[in-house]
């Protein structure tokens, strides 16, 4: 059984690192969580983000969520923003694209074109 | 929506279109009566009350990019088919409240599915907003506050994936405590 105790133990841990590193979070991860998206399968897809990046320990990466992006028939849609602004949207997005696109595209930063919108409309 | 969890996802999205900072979650299963309910409450702006006798329309929606929104049609009918019902009411500036019931041991009764993996999902989304979620079975109660893990945390981020690991066992071994034996999906 979990206890709130255990937070304490975190805290303590996870302080010393954070201390060392900027906070910047350069690459923001955006997924589209409208009722197109959910009834998609864009959780266990926000998920696979969070449980990938946590792998890498990539603290620089911000998840974070929208609402529709109105091309519901290519949900999962997940856009990747890099530091400078350019954005990439990926579509039809699974757990198992999310692990290629984190250490493709946001670790090594060659953007996986199969998956992106402009590949789906071809 | 296969499952509450989900539909829980979607109601949350929409307290959060609403603006609200404050959303308390009560999933409540009871034995005795048989039934399930789960109830999202909100600070948000609310609905004028045109819109709200409109709401379970599809056709009513405030998204831009279509003209039909199916979140809470979807919940209705997802309550509709295990011979429960949804209730939804709000005030202008105050909030809004959605509650949906269900019959348990209805065949047709969606399961409550991957309440951590939502719960995870939004905080790590939208960590400013305070989350308050009530699991209860009448006998016992369950509560996670993120306020309260944000105090217990001081200067670690809610959002540290450690802390969001946590917060997926901790929910995960309150769903097994309060529902285990009552939902038969979730083994006590």
């Amino acid at each position: 059984m979990k206890s709130l105790a255990e937070l304490e133990e975190i805290r303590k841990k996870t302080l010393d690192q954070i201390n060392l590193r900027t906070n910047n979070q350069d690459v923001r991860v955006v997924v589209g969580m409208a009722t197109c998206g959910i009834a998609a399968g864009a959780r266990p897809v926000m998920n696979a983000f969070v449980e990938e990046l946590s792998k890498r320990n990539l603290s620089n990466v911000a998840v974070t969520m929208t609402g529709c992006i109105g091309i519901c028939k290519l949900e999962p849609v997940v856009e990747v923003i890099d530091k400078d602004g350019s954005k990439v949207t990926y579509v039809k997005m699974t757990p198992e694209k999310v692990a290629r696109v984190v250490a493709e595209h946001i670790v090594n930063g060659r953007v996986c074109a199969e998956y992106t919108i402009a590949e789906a409309e071809k | 929506m296969r499952d509450l969890s989900l539909h829980l996802m979607d109601m949350i999205q929409n307290s959060i279109t609403a603006k609200a900072t404050r959303i308390s979650i009560l999933i409540c299963a009871d034995r005795e009566s048989d039934l399930l309910e789960m109830e999202v409450k909100d600070n948000g702006i609310g609905m004028e009350s045109d819109f709200l006798k409109n709401v379970v329309n599809p056709f009513t929606t405030t998204r831009d990019t279509r003209r039909v929104g199916l979140g809470i049609p979807l919940l209705e009918a997802s309550a509709n088919r295990a011979s429960g019902e949804l209730k939804i009411t709000s005030e202008k500036f105050v909030g809004t409240t959605v509650k949906a019931s269900f019959k348990i041991s209805h065949i047709d009764r969606i399961p409550l599915g991957d309440l951590a993996q939502t719960m995870e999902g939004i905080i790590i989304a939208r960590p400013d907003i305070e989350y308050d979620l009530t699991l209860d079975n009448k006998k016992e109660r369950f509560n996670f506050n993120s306020s309260d893990i944000k105090r217990r945390l001081g200067e670690v981020p809610i959002t540290n994936f450690e802390v969001i690991k946590w917060i997926g066992e901790y929910l995960n071994d309150g769903v097994k405590t309060i529902f285990g034996g009552i939902l038969d999906e979730i083994l006590s």
